[in-house]
This record gives structure tokens, C-alpha cells and sequence, in this order.
């Protein structure tokens, strides 16, 4: 299923014009980094610092090329999503001992802090940010011709494989663990599992998912900043991870496409009043659809949810 | 001294988050955007006074009145008519409800008043400065330690003298069994909510003779009153004025021996306090859950 929709991409993007494939490219990088958080909030966190490792991996794929010469698309990627998984694996055992509201300040105050960081020190390019060198992918290096097409692919290619490792994740015993913590983390406990073990596993994710995403944004625009630490970046990201909801995977892209979508359309012609729509948006998808998009799928979602039910377990509307 | 006045402001600015967090249960990320209606509102009203020809101290005045006027029509329209829609629900759904404001507000205001910025320095003018121990200070930074006195005063007054200030005691600690005892929780919530709105407004109106009024300033104080309430723990008064006073201090230190971490020095004490004592410097601590 996944390889059919890699390939079907793929040979459409042959046929799309450059602007719409860098658009599908930067929306599907967002995605990346709305499934960090929709993988978290399946787990029971909320997050509005998804800002810090988005941030982490962008500048760590920034800074390879002048620190250590590395040309290759591919290994700035991984080692972007490494860094971000590192410092979210650093900071995981402190974060899951909170929930709700604290979590998410919490995590906001680091994104700031980091935000700060980049912001003041101009050994990493100050509020300016760097800008990066064209990558080489795989060997081959990018003519202006085909650099979009080339970019494209790749993206594709990596949201596919991530998009296919999380539902795996999903339907396996941690991931539907995950699932139970959101609901009931104290139950969790008296059963005997580790609620803290569960949501540090969705943060590390969510933090790897989001350093990934940094990666191939940083190589697509060919800049960093230190805005994408911001709290303001976490939150258009968090308003997606709603938009699409926790239930499949396909969801969170499409929904970060839309997103894009009507943030190109927008600021053409009312730049003024977007952030009107998205918010009238959102308040309406809260009400109506707190599942998310990926509710619409109401077949899938029951599957998915409680593989053995015949009965869907969550009542609309339960948090 | 700025960080006595810098710390007055943050009071003002935080005193209704906090307000509205200890009765409601919602942190309002859209406190800022009503903060920046209050600045656009206390500058049109303060060129209203001014084109009338009325005494320049009738300004101060007139910010007053337009803050009253943001929170009389805004409170209880957004209370009842969208939030009280969305209790009952996770706490962090209500945060989402109020980001989603927040970004609604923002646009609104550019919808209103325009992307340009204003500018009302009579108020300001008014005071002059005043020469005290060798330093020369801004009079109206004084009126601003004064007024946050006052306000941080009449709310504590309120709050613990008068009956209608214990019935709202009594409904932060238990909506339900107020609402047993004949409470009417509805009125309650209406009215914390609209006077958080107040103080929001009123700190914008008093703060944009400091400033030029114009957008992007409800997302810079959105954080750092975050920072304050949080440091002071959600809900109290007393931690307002005390977080409002340490994030003063820090951020003050800061500028003056080590300029580059001004930015983030604010987020390292939040994020500090939020390590070591989730629930602030001067809430109980609760037992957790897991």
C-alpha cells in the first residue's frame, strides 16, 4: 500500500510543474514533523515545542556541510533526525514526569529557550540564520533543471518509509499501549506497564519525526532560521496534528497539504485574514471533528483502535 | 529601578491570566491578543480625546474608559459564546481553543485598525521624569509601579473582603459543590472571565504609550506572561506579583551583565521553576497522579 503510493507519487511529480512540486515537497516535510506531534498526542502529550527539534535537525543539516564537508542530502537528513532524537532522548525522562498543560508549557519554554539561542549567538548565524549549500544526493549532484524533481522524490520517499514505520508503530503492542495511556495513564500503571516508559517512546519519535523534517526543509529552502524554534512555528504545526487527528497516518499529510495549500492561496489574496480562517477553522474542527480529519474514515479508525471490538471504544468528543 | 517598573508591568499584564486560570481552568493564550486590543483601543481613544481638545490629563482617563469598553463588550461574548462551549472538555483542549482565538484575534485587529503602527506618547509626557537617589526616572514608570500596586490591592480587597470576592474563592476550589450550595457558576465564570479581560486591556492601554502599538505585540507577551503566572503559580495573586518580580529581576540582571541572554533568561527560570516545582512558587503541592 505504502510502496503503491511512493511509486504513484513519484511518477506524478514527473508531470507537476516545479512550484507545485516544491509545495507538495514542503508540505510533506511539515507532515513529517505533524505526525512527531499526532504520534505524541496518540500517546497522551501535547506539544507546542515541536518548534526545538525542527529547529535542531535544520541546523544540523545546515552546519554539516561548513563543519564537516558532508555534500549528501541523505546524510545531513539522518543526521539531522539523529540530533533531534538525541537531545529529545536527553530530555524525555524529564518531560514525562508532567501532563496536560505543564507538558506543554514545558516543552514550549525549551523551544523558546532555544529560540533565544540561535537567536543571540552569531557563531551559528544569529537571527539571520545560514544558509546552505545545494546538496548532492546520492552521488549525483543537482542541476538547477531537476533539483525540485530530485528533492521531491526523496521526500516522498521519506515521508512514505516514516509514515509506514509509525503505523507500524501503531498497531504494535507499544504503540496501542500508547493509545491506553492517553486514556488512562493510572489504569496503565496498575496493570503493570510503565505509563512514563510509554509517552517517553512517543516524545523520542515525535522528536526524531520532527528532526527529520527539519532536515529536508533546511535543504529544500536552502535556509535556516532561528524562527523555526519559535513557538509560533509549533503552533501552525499543532494546528495541523488537529486538523488531521491521530487516526491514520494518511491524514497527517493531507492535512499538512491543505494547510499549504491554503496558506499559498491566502497570502495572495488575503494576507490579512488567514490566521482568521485558520483559527475559525480550527475552533470548528474541535467542535465537530476532535478526532480530526482522519476520523472520516470511521471503518479504519474502529480496526485500528481495538483490533478485537466490535464496538468503537471512544465515544466522539472524549479527550 | 527598571526592574521595579519592568515587574509592575508584567503584574498588570499576568494578574488576569491568572485570574481567569485559577476560576476558569483555561490558560488563555489569547490574553495577549486582548492585551493588544487594549493598546489599539486605548490609542484610538487617546486621539479621540485629543482631536476633542479635551485637558491632556483626560487621557489617562480615556485609556481607563477604552479598557473598561474592550472588556464590557469582548468578556462575555467570548465567554459565553465560545468558550463555554468547550468546558468540560481537557484542559489542553481548551488551550487549543484559545490558540485558535488567539490566531483569530490577531487578524481581526489587523482588520480593524490596520498594519500601522500608532503612536500616544501624551500620557507619558504627562509625567516627566523625576530625579531620585542620583537617577533620573521616568515619572510614568512610577505611575505604572503605582497602578500595579493598586490593582494587585483592589483585587486581593476584593477577592478576600467582600462576599462576592469568597463565592469566587469558593468556586476555584470547588465549582461543583458551590454550585450545590445555590452559586450561580455561570455568573461567576462570566464576570472572572470579562474582568481577566479588564486587566489584559489595561495593561495594553497603559503599556502603549511606552511602545509603537502594532502587530506582533500580543505573541512577545504571551510568553513572558506565561513565565510570570507559571513562576507564580497558576491561580494565585500572590504568585503573580511574586513571579512578575523575579522575572523582573532576571531579566534586569540579564541586560546588565550578560546582554545576550536576555531573550531566553525569562524561559530558563520558567523552565527551571517548571522542573523543580511544577505547581509554582506558591500553589500547594498536589499529589500526582501518574
Amino acid at each position: 500500500m505504502a510502496l503503491l503510493a511512493a511509486i504513484v507519487l513519484i511518477l506524478a511529480g514527473l508531470l507537476a510543474p516545479a512550484w507545485l512540486q516544491f509545495l507538495v515537497t514542503m508540505s510533506a516535510a511539515n507532515g513529517l514533523a505533524v505526525l512527531g506531534i499526532v504520534v505524541l498526542m496518540r500517546g497522551g502529550g501535547a506539544t507546542f515545542g515541536q518548534g526545538m527539534f525542527f529547529a535542531l535537525g535544520a541546523y544540523a543539516a545546515a552546519l554539516v556541510p561548513t563543519w564537516f564537508g558532508i555534500q549528501d542530502a541523505v546524510l545531513r537528513i539522518v543526521i539531522g533526525t539523529l540530533v533531534a532524537g538525541l537531545i529529545g532522548a536527553l530530555f524525555a525522562p524529564l518531560l514525562v514526569r508532567y501532563r496536560g498543560i505543564f507538558f506543554a508549557m514545558l516543552t514550549l519554554a525549551l523551544s523558546m529557550v532555544l529560540f533565544g539561542l540561535l537567536s543571540k549567538s552569531s557563531l551559528l548565524g544569529g537571527s539571520d540564520g545560514i544558509s546552505i549549500a545545494k546538496p548532492t544526493v546520492l552521488g549525483m549532484s543537482l542541476q538547477s533543471g531537476n533539483a525540485e524533481y530530485v528533492l521531491y522524490c526523496l521526500t516522498v520517499v521519506v515521508s512514505v518509509v516514516a509514515g509506514w514505520l509509525v503505523s507500524v508503530y501503531w498497531n504494535s503492542a507499544a504503540g496501542l499501549m500508547a493509545l491506553a495511556v492517553r486514556g488512562n495513564p493510572l489504569r496503565v500503571e496498575y496493570l503493570g506497564a510503565s505509563a512514563r516508559g510509554s509517552l517517553g517512546t512517543s516524545f523520542v519519535i515525535c522528536a526524531l519525526l520532527g528532526g527529520t523534517s527539519g532536515a529536508i526543509t533546511a535543504q529544500a529552502l536552502g535556509h535556516v532560521e532561528p524562527n523555526f524554534a519559535n513557538w509560533t512555528t509549533s503552533g501552525e504545526l499543532v494546528f495541523v496534528a488537529v486538523l488531521a487527528g491521530y487516526r491514520r497516518v494518511p491524514a497527517v499529510f493531507a492535512a499538512s497539504l491543505l494547510l499549504e495549500i491554503v496558506r499559498s492561496f491566502s497570502n495572495l489574496y488575503f494576507p490579512n485574514t488567514w490566521q482568521l480562517v485558520l483559527g475559525v477553522f480550527m475552533l470548528l474542527v474541535i467542535m465537530f471533528r476532535p478526532e480530526g480529519l482522519g476520523s472520516l474514515w470511521p471503518v479504519a479508525a474502529r480496526r485500528q483502535a481495538d483490533p478485537g471490538a466490535a464496538v468503537p471504544p471512544l465515544a466522539e468528543g472524549q479527550p | 529601578m527598571d526592574a521595579v517598573a519592568y515587574a509592575s508591568w508584567l503584574f498588570i499584564v499576568s494578574l488576569g491570566m491568572t485570574l481567569v486560570f485559577g476560576v476558569l481552568k483555561i490558560l488563555n493564550m489569547a490574553h495577549g491578543s486582548i492585551y493588544a486590543i487594549g493598546a489599539y483601543a486605548a490609542a484610538t481613544a487617546v486621539s479621540l480625546a485629543v482631536s476633542l481638545g479635551l485637558p491632556p490629563a483626560f487621557s489617562l482617563v480615556a485609556m481607563l474608559l477604552s479598557a473598561v469598553a474592550v472588556a464590557v463588550t469582548v468578556g462575555p461574548l467570548l465567554e459565553r459564546g465560545l468558550l463555554a462551549r468547550y468546558y468540560g472538555r481537557d484542559e489542553v483542549v481548551l488551550l487549543l481553543v484559545t490558540y485558535a482565538l488567539f490566531l483569530m484575534l490577531e487578524d481581526v485587529t489587523k482588520l480593524v485598525w490596520g498594519v500601522n503602527p500608532y503612536y500616544v506618547s501624551e500620557p507619558a509626557q504627562l509625567f516627566g521624569n523625576v530625579l531620585f537617589a542620583g537617577m533620573r526616572i521616568g515619572g510614568y514608570d512610577l505611575f505604572l509601579v503605582g497602578l500595579a500596586a493598586v490593582c494587585g490591592l483592589i483585587t486581593w480587597y476584593v477577592l478576600n473582603r467582600t462576599t462576592s470576592g469568597k463565592i469566587v474563592l469558593a468556586v476555584i476550589h470547588n465549582p461543583e459543590m458551590s454550585a450545590s450550595m445555590g452559586v450561580n457558576i455561570q455568573r461567576v465564570y462570566v464576570v472572572a472571565f470579562t474582568v481577566g479581560v479588564f486587566l489584559a486591556a489595561l495593561g495594553g492601554a497603559f503599556t502603549a504609550p511606552m511602545i509603537s502599538v502594532q502587530p506582533g505585540l500580543s505573541v512577545s507577551v504571551i510568553i513572558i506572561s506565561f513565565a510570570v503566572v507559571i513562576i507564580g503559580g497558576l491561580g494565585s495573586i500572590q504568585g503573580a506579583a511574586v513571579g512578575a518580580l523575579v522575572v523582573g529581576a532576571a531579566r534586569s540582571l540579564a541586560v546588565h551583565l550578560m546582554p545576550e541572554i536576555e531573550l531566553f533568561s525569562i524561559y530558563l527560570v520558567m523552565a527551571a521553576v517548571l522542573i523543580f516545582r511544577p505547581e509554582g512558587l506558591f500553589q500547594s503541592v498536589k499529589a500526582r497522579l501518574i
